[in-house]
């Protein structure tokens, strides 16, 4: 039993190993890079940082953006996720192909095709001239950058949601309509509560990575809005000044963790570990 | 009436035969086991649904009364769930009609039924407590609070599990959520309530105390139970009316007791219980050939030389000593079963399946005797041709 136990242990020592050199080690240099100024010595002045005023900005602009997309993903996800739920299985298995397609093309890929679709010469705006009709003036606007939020993300939202959905056994839904329930009540009583685990995995895959994105806001809001992303990306990139850049990361990561909490008390069932 | 009821189709049987032994039915006025049973509350007229081509009911005919406890019993796939659910409201039909208290209900939606359903499996809403869930159906009709309450109240009462709730469905055993499946469903006074195989994910023990508990809630509340079960123990110990389906079809209604005793054919007799079903001759009225030996019995009116079906149930076949038997055998097996022998006697061919308290050691020479009284006498399944000119005649 005693050795059993051991190799046990060994087996996952490849894992122990990755997991140090790439997520603890790298965790530990953001951990100490932030708190520490130029000549290491303790501060915690990088991460009072966040309220200069420039920085706050760019905070609640990512915040801001970031909600407007996971609603705007929710309200389009909801419905798609339920079409495809109540599908015969030959049927929904096609559509929901169709989505994950787009997925498995580069991410920066896909974002610069929206850049070359929306630019104020590109193929959009090509065709509504063409066609005389005005053109659509969004790249380098708060608005493109919800566009490429999302178009990118959205397929995050339908799956757990799909997923929650599915689960439902449809007796439940029946069992409500047997007990007078018209389709409204059954939908506001019995499955949007019952997909409440989904809907929290979706606004939490769709949330965080649209709050710490950088590349999208790069290539679709030009150089004129500043996220938290990118201003942490030049803080290493450019500024070279990896003290600022890393507790401002912390900061970043504390709005995470507080994302992650809530949607770990909703999501018992685990309904966004499909990924 | 035995002989000539077996000769009948379904359909016929069922939507009062027109022509049957001769005699116009349509004229009788009073035709027993229908007629002496409370006012007829639902009724299924020519129902027929077929899902992807495949036809799972034809032309299906049932006469529900109040009051009643009716079981649909079949194998899976005879379409007894299919019926239930027409009757819910959730499938509906491809053709014919629902009459639910003489109105047409076929295209009315489940919510605006009077009926209620417990479902397979309980389907009990898993994020509210078990109050909550028993006070669904009330609070859509926005019945006043104390009202609810004292439902609830009377509802847990009912089904035994006082106390409960606040506790939520997850914390209960399968029994309990079952009866809180048929609580959450008698709150709402339905005049029928539909059991979709509610037993069927209990053990056996708590299936039984299920039984005696559903016969019991029945007889209280006093209102229909339309039961749909696979299970021909269950169907016997709690129904009124047994529905045999098979195939999308009717194959025989009556009492426990008449289903039991009287099959109407080969399909019947297997389903319910163990019998022992043989190929045989009828020579003549209350003359039957079994396995070439002549057996009397008391059934009438199948002709001369006819081929048929002989049903004896393994309880009526009777071992005596080889010369006072009608004819003679080997016992092959022998099983103890608690109340009785389980014993297999090979005789003229064929295993006979054998009931008895006493016993016979595998080897001895029997004698086989049964009483003529306890000899079914049924037709052969008639092919499609026949049973279409039958029909037509």
């Amino acid at each position: 039993m005693k050795n059993n136990g051991i190799a046990r242990k060994l087996l996952s020592a490849p894992y122990i190993v990755w997991a140090a050199i790439f997520i603890i080690v790298p965790l530990g240099m953001v951990f100490y890079y932030g708190l520490t100024d130029k000549t290491g010595a303790f501060t915690l002045e990088n991460i009072a940082a966040i309220m200069s005023a420039e920085h706050a900005k760019a905070l609640w602009i990512s915040l801001g953006l970031s909600l407007i997309s996971t609603v705007i993903c929710f309200f389009l996800a909801y419905p798609l996720a339920m079409i495809l739920a109540n599908m015969n299985v030959s049927q929904h298995s096609f559509i929901v192909l169709i989505f994950i397609l787009p997925m498995w093309m580069n991410f920066l890929l896909r974002t610069l095709a929206w850049q070359t679709l929306l630019e104020k010469t590109g193929v959009i705006n090509n065709v509504l001239s063409f066609l005389h009709l005005p053109a659509l003036n969004i790249i380098n606007t708060p608005y493109a950058i919800v566009l490429g939020m999302v178009y990118n993300f959205l397929p995050f939202m339908v799956l757990p949601i799909y997923n929650s959905l599915v689960k439902i056994d449809p007796n439940v839904v029946n069992a409500a309509k047997d007990l007078g329930a018209n389709g409204i009540q059954t939908f506001f009583k019995i499955t949007l509560p019952l997909s409440v685990p989904g809907i929290i995995s979706g606004i939490t895959m769709v949330f965080i990575p649209a709050l710490t994105t950088f590349v999208i806001s790069k290539l679709l809001g030009g150089s004129k809005i500043l996220l938290i992303g990118n201003v942490i990306e030049e803080e290493f990139t450019q500024a070279g000044n990896w003290h600022l850049g890393s507790g401002l990361s912390i900061v970043l990561m504390i709005f995470i963790i507080v994302n992650m909490v809530v949607s770990a008390i909703f999501d018992k069932d685990g309904e966004g570990s499909f990924l | 009436m035995r002989c000539a009821k077996a000769k009948m189709t379904t359909r016929r049987l069922l939507f009062l035969p027109q022509k049957a032994a001769g005699i116009d039915l349509r004229k009788i006025t009073y035709i027993p086991e229908v007629f002496e049973m409370n006012k007829e509350l639902i009724n299924l007229v020519d129902i027929s649904k077929s899902f992807d081509g495949e036809m799972v009911l034809d032309e299906l005919n049932l006469n529900i009364h109040e009051n009643e406890f009716l079981t649909l019993l079949g194998p899976s796939g005879c379409g007894k769930t299919t019926t239930l659910r027409i009757l819910g409201g959730f499938v509906s039909p491809d053709k014919g009609r629902v009459v639910f208290d003489g109105k047409d209900i076929t295209n009315l939606p489940p919510n605006k039924r009077q009926l209620n359903t417990v479902f397979q499996k309980y389907a009990l809403f898993s994020h509210m407590n078990i109050a909550e869930n028993i006070a669904f159906g009330l609070k859509i009709k926005n019945k006043p609070k104390s009202y609810i309450d004292d439902k609830i109240k009377y509802a847990l009462k009912l089904v035994n599990l006082e106390g409960f709730e606040k506790r939520m469905p997850d914390s209960l055993s399968g029994g309990q959520q079952q009866r809180i499946a048929i609580a959450r469903a008698i709150v709402n006074e339905p005049k029928v309530l539909l059991l979709d195989e509610p037993l069927g994910a209990l053990d056996l023990k708590l299936r039984q105390d299920m039984q005696y508990e559903l016969i019991r809630l029945k007889n209280e509340l006093g209102i229909t139970f339309i039961y749909v079960t696979h299970d021909q123990e269950e169907a016997l110990t709690m129904s009124d009316t047994i529905v045999v389906m098979n195939q999308g079809y009717i194959q025989q209604i009556g009492t426990p007791e008449t289903i039991y005793n009287e099959p109407e054919n080969a399909f019947v007799a297997d389903f319910i219980g163990d019998s022992n079903i043989i190929d045989a001759v009828m020579l003549e009225d209350k003359l039957v050939s079994i396995l070439g030996t002549k057996f009397r019995c008391v059934d009438t009116g199948f002709g001369r030389n006819k081929p048929v079906d002989v049903v004896i149930r393994p309880e009526d076949v009777e071992l005596v000593a080889p010369e006072t038997g009608i004819i003679q055998g080997t016992v092959t097996h022998l099983i103890f079963k608690g109340v009785h022998y389980e014993m297999e006697v090979t005789a003229n061919g064929f295993e006979w399946l054998v009931h008895s308290t006493g016993m016979f050691p595998v080897g001895a020479e029997v004698g086989i005797k049964v009483d003529p009284f306890n000899i079914q006498i049924m037709n052969k399944p008639a092919s499609e041709d026949e049973e279409a000119a039958a029909i037509e005649e």
